[in-house]
């Protein structure tokens, strides 16, 4: 190729050769690259279409609105075995950003509490955080999913001798059974005063900091704000009469019904995931921490700051701004990773309409693309959100 | 630029690579190849099941191996490739099987929009519930509000669905990725019932610690024929393959075994002889004593049967539905002349 | 005579610590009860780990039966090891022909000796061994483990299986994604718009689904994607699978490498009139490779976890052939045992390597000014 460019008549001894111009370099190999990525394409389009044909399977989205005939353990919204494909697809979405979601929680909290033991100064304390980081790092999750899947099942009683921790909250081998609250008329009053009371919080905490700018003195927002989000609604409940009841579970059969049930699955899955994940953020937190100077603290505690106060004013707003991008890789890890639920039978996207869906339709194609699109998504989403996140808390820096 | 029309030629190139698909049948790569690519279970006692040095046996493993007993003359010449129910299908399409024998319920949709035909019924099924001794229940009506334990992908799925459904019952659905898993799920109490195919339910049973603290329920809520199945559009291969099967009921019926099928041969009975090969062109494109290489090295339908499901084996399933016509069942094969 | 004999002429020895600051007391007193928190804290975690350490100890090695060849050996109530060491074989070479066992330890063998060559300090030759690892032994071993030339029978990778099917996996995803990290980490960094958009979209397109879906892809879908005479082996296309995964992974690692070289290399080269793959090849590269090793083990780690997901595509990986074990009637419910000895067998694969990455890094840390 090289020998045809030096060839062409169009270059002149005195110009730079063609093949020498960067710039038209760079066009020739871009306009390959493309060219390449569009034949690979075509390729496998091409290909595919040519082997649907030949196979006689059936392509196209026509599916999602055929009766899906099979029934699934947990849903978010209206399922039964009547319904469509296309809400298998929306039920096992719901159950994956529902365990995804919780777990983040989860994984958040324990990591960082972990994260923080590992810096105790007692000694027995740091080398248990760090025994904790090392055991589960390095042991593969879908290990670790069918651990906590098998072993709480085989801890667990059965349905008829259920541990009972409370009046009409049981614990067997098919879940936590709970009272599910269910709102009567009236209630609404209650959700409008928990907005007013949030409302009013941000409206107290603009107010308290102007005040400490203009002042210098300190007003206990973060009291009074729990105080009225907590406080507002309960009376307004109170007011109101008490319009809710509970619908109680109790044994029929071979089952509870009625209540709230979480599920063993969706519990082992939650667990595991979060232990998982929380051993990495451990230590993104450790090392977030350490990399606030010591001269930092030793500063704070010199202006008479508490050692709450230290770590609260001075050292976590630091180190956040280390921990967010590391700490946004792992949430996403942890999405992706909800995926092992079909391991063990959580409906999740993967396990419902990755696994059954494409195996009652047999489209593959359509199926895994939707699946990866929407995981995709998710993933977009949440590095979108992290980074607004990241770039507010970065502000917060002069 | 020269470039792009290289490119445009290497494209087209490619383009004439995709050209040449269709050209080989299944039977000649698999002479070519040297074995026949056959999908299995994961593991199943008594259908397919690798032992500890990964040798494959079991009832659906006979098929395989009268397949490549009448094409290669060499019952051995086999790769099995374990599938889980999810995969089973995509990978018979894709050709990465020959054929696919594993367990799998014979249905309309199946047969009409998954690019697949079934060759015959190798065993008919039902399906079942497995259920504790302990819960003292009788009848499979009984069942309402039960967990059931179910494995993914497969028609058991819809039919509890429907059993459930159409007897006004509700049932929670606990769905394992393999069977293994389920069986386990079940163990652990995490369900009342499992629901399976009824020849699975005894395999899965004994798998249990304790087998005989489960009882599997009088009702069979569904047909399940199960058999092999080939790519659709290659009438040769599914031919071959539906034709094993049959050499191999047929060899039953006519009292060939493994065993005195030589000694028989000697006998001068036409009938055998046109089952060897004798006088008769089956058109089929392979080797004229295909039916005899199937019996010699694999045996009839009622050798297998016995060796892996009936009183030889650990699972002591009757012949029940899958005794042949005569005999009160329903095995039949179309006569070979 | 001045009589100062009551005066001493030597200072006396200092006096040792009084006892409650210094040896064990005193590390105790400074290390777990130093306040109230603290020692409610110790006493705490004193009593976790005794109801944690207690059983799992005497279920390990107390109350455990080693050796015996069937399930009858198992009479002490604790773990039953006869299950795991009577498959042993199986769990470390899946199906692989006994005979030819030995394949696949010299295969491994080689591995380690070239790896033990490139880890240890002080040894000579290391480019020279680098580069047959990442070029020749590839070669070598796939003619070892697969066969079909020099006389060597082939074994069908159907036959392959246990943790030697996993290492061959997590090795191969890491050796042949590493040039296409390389690659797309450059392209990442050009300046033309469309390479540098290209290998945005493809890093973030793998880095954005699950593994999973991507087995999956391969298994179900690759097929599919090519032309019908064309057939993939089932291993073969789990392998594309994770490479297209993981060389989005690697070429993260390898950004931030390249990212680590202080600007002054760059223009240096570019000063010296080296073009770009010169500067990249006999400047960037070279010192970029190295800050990025820890990296590299830490992506090996992971990828060395994640290849336990096959099993959902049916291949036999370890996790897979112990759970296969484990179905054998004649083992049935020692399925504690089995799973306690794949957590072993993994956890001492990656803490090993954790470690040594941890400890390169700690190494580039005070030999290099550069970060």
């Amino acid at each position: 190729m090289q020998s045809d460019a030096k060839k062409s008549p169009s270059a002149p001894s005195t110009k730079t050769r063609f093949w020498h111009d960067p710039a038209k370099r760079a066009l020739v190999f871009q306009i390959l690259l493309v060219l390449g990525v569009f034949a690979v394409l075509w390729f496998i389009v091409q290909n595919t279409l040519h082997n649907l044909e030949s196979r006689g399977i059936t392509t196209g989205f026509a599916f999602l609105s055929q009766e899906a005939g099979f029934g699934i353990i947990q849903s978010l919204v209206e399922y039964s075995e009547s319904s469509s494909y296309g809400q298998t697809f929306l039920v096992g979405l719901l159950n994956t950003i529902l365990v995804s979601a919780l777990g983040i929680f989860f994984a958040t909290v324990l990591g960082f509490i972990i994260g923080v033991a590992r810096l105790s100064n007692n000694w027995l304390v740091a080398k248990l955080a760090s025994a904790y980081v090392e055991i589960f790092r390095n042991i593969p999750l879908l290990l670790q999913i069918f651990f906590w899947y098998f072993a709480v099942l085989r801890a667990l009683p059965s349905p008829r001798q259920s541990f009972q921790p409370f009046d009409n909250v049981f614990l067997n081998v098919r879940g936590l059974f709970m009272p599910q609250p269910m709102p009567q008329q009236g209630f609404e009053l209650v959700w409008w005063a928990l907005l007013i009371a949030i409302a009013g919080s941000v409206v107290l905490a603009r107010w308290s900091k102007k005040r400490q700018d203009a002042t210098g003195q300190l007003f206990p927002v973060y009291k009074t704000a729990l105080a009225l989000i907590i406080g507002l609604p309960l009376i307004v409940f109170w007011l109101s009469g008490s319009p809710l009841t509970w619908d109680e579970p109790a044994l029929r059969g071979f089952n509870f019904r009625g209540g709230m049930t979480i599920i063993p699955e969706l519990a082992a899955l939650l667990v595991a995931l979060s232990i998982y994940t929380a051993a990495f953020i451990a230590e993104i937190v450790r090392s977030g921490i350490q990399a606030v100077s010591k001269g930092q603290t030793e500063a704070a505690s010199a202006l008479g700051l508490s050692k709450a106060k230290v770590l609260r004013l001075v050292v976590i707003p630091q180190s956040v701004r280390v921990i967010i991008p590391p700490l946004t890789s792992q949430y996403l890890n942890l999405i992706k990773n909800s995926s092992l639920a079909t391991a063990i039978g959580y409906p999740d996207l993967v396990s419902v309409f990755a696994g059954t869906t494409l195996n009652q339709t047999g489209q593959a194609i359509e199926v895994i693309f939707m699946t990866m699109l929407v995981y995709l998504t998710l993933s977009l989403l949440v590095s979108a959100f992290m980074n607004w996140f990241n770039t507010r808390m970065a502000l917060v820096e002069r | 630029m020269k470039k792009i029309s290289l490119m445009a030629a290497s494209a087209a190139m490619a383009l004439s690579f995709t050209g040449l698909a269709q050209a080989a049948g299944t039977l000649d790569s698999v002479k070519e190849r040297g074995y026949v690519q056959c999908g299995v279970t994961t593991g199943l006692p008594g259908y397919s099941n690798p032992d500890d040095k990964g040798n494959w046996t079991g009832m659906d493993v006979d098929v395989c191996r009268a397949v490549a007993a009448a094409t290669l003359g060499a019952a051995d010449k086999v790769k099995y490739i374990p599938l889980n129910a999810k995969e089973r299908f995509t990978a018979l399409q894709s050709g990465e099987i020959d054929m696919l024998s594993r367990v799998t319920t014979w249905t309309l949709t199946r047969d009409g929009s998954l690019g697949v035909n079934f060759t015959g019924v190798t065993y008919y099924d039902g399906q079942g519930f497995l259920i504790s001794k302990k819960l003292g229940v009788k009848s499979a009506l009984e069942l309402d509000g039960a967990s059931v334990c179910i494995q993914a992908g497969t028609t058991t799925e819809l039919n509890a669905a429907d059993y459930f459904r159409e007897n006004k019952m509700t049932f929670e659905p606990v769905v394992f990725d393999t069977s293994d898993q389920t069986v386990k799920g079940f163990e652990s109490g995490r369900c009342d019932v499992l629901t399976s195919d009824q020849s699975q339910l005894y395999a899965m049973r004994i798998k249990l610690s304790n087998p005989s603290n489960a009882v599997v329920l009088p009702e069979i809520i569904s047909k399940e024929p199960l058999g092999p199945l080939v790519r659709q559009g290659d009438d040769e291969w599914f031919n071959i393959v539906k034709w094993s099967l049959y050499a191999m009921i047929n060899a039953e019926e006519m009292g060939l075994t493994s065993k005195n099928i030589d000694k028989m041969m000697t006998k001068g009975n036409p009938n055998i002889d046109r089952f060897a090969g004798k006088g008769i062109t089956s058109g089929l494109g392979i080797s004229g004593d295909w039916a005899y290489q199937i019996v010699k090295q694999v045996g009839n339908y009622g050798e297998a049967f016995d060796r892996n499901l009936g009183n030889g084996s650990p699972l002591k399933i009757e012949r029940g539905l899958n005794a042949l016509w005569n005999k009160g069942g329903l095995q039949y094969a179309p006569p070979m002349r | 005579m001045s009589n100062l004999s009551k005066v001493r002429h030597d200072m006396l020895p200092n006096l040792p610590p009084p006892a409650s600051s210094v040896g064990v007391i005193g590390w105790m007193r400074a290390n777990l009860f130093s306040n109230i928190t603290n020692s409610v804290l110790t006493l705490f975690a004193l009593y976790l780990l005794y109801i944690l350490l207690t059983p799992t100890i005497s279920w390990v090695f107390i109350n455990s039966d080693w050796t015996g060849s069937s399930r009858d050996a198992c009479t002490s109530g604790g773990a039953c090891w006869v299950f795991v060491a009577n498959r042993f074989d199986q769990f470390m070479y899946g199906f692989y022909p006994e005979a030819e066992i030995w394949r696949i330890n010299l295969t491994f063998l080689l591995l380690v000796a070239q790896v033990l060559w490139l880890m240890l300090p002080n040894l000579p030759y290391k480019g020279m061994v680098a580069a047959v690892v990442l070029l020749v032994f590839p070669i070598l071993a796939y003619f070892l483990l697969y066969g079909g030339s020099f006389g060597l029978e082939v074994v069908e990778t159907h036959k392959w299986g246990g943790l030697s099917l996993t290492l061959v996996l997590a090795i191969v995803g890491i050796v042949a994604a590493l040039p296409f990290g390389v690659l797309l980490a450059l392209g990442r960094r050009s300046e033309m718009p469309i390479v540098k958009s290209f290998c945005v979209v493809y890093i973030e397109f793998w880095r954005g689904i699950p593994l999973i879906t991507v087995l999956f892809m391969a298994s179900v879908m690759l097929p599919l994607f090519v032309p019908e005479e064309m057939n993939f082996d089932k291993l073969l296309r789990a392998m594309i699978g994770i490479v297209m995964f993981q060389s989005a992974y690697m070429a993260e690692v390898v950004r931030g490498g390249l990212q680590a070289i202080p600007k002054g290399q760059y223009e240096a080269a570019q000063a010296l009139g080296l073009n770009y793959w010169k500067m990249m090849v006999f400047v960037v590269l070279p010192q970029a490779l190295k800050l990025m090793i820890p990296g590299i083990v830490n992506t090996f780690i992971a990828l060395f976890k994640d290849t336990s997901l096959v099993l959902i595509i049916g291949l036999f990986d370890l996790l897979a052939i112990v759970q296969a074990g484990l179905t054998d009637p004649k083992w049935l419910g020692f399925s504690v045992e089995g799973y306690a000895f794949v957590a072993f067998v993994f956890w001492v694969f990656c803490f090993g390597m954790s470690k040594y990455s941890q400890h390169l890094e700690n190494r580039f840390h005070t030999g290099h000014g550069s970060r």
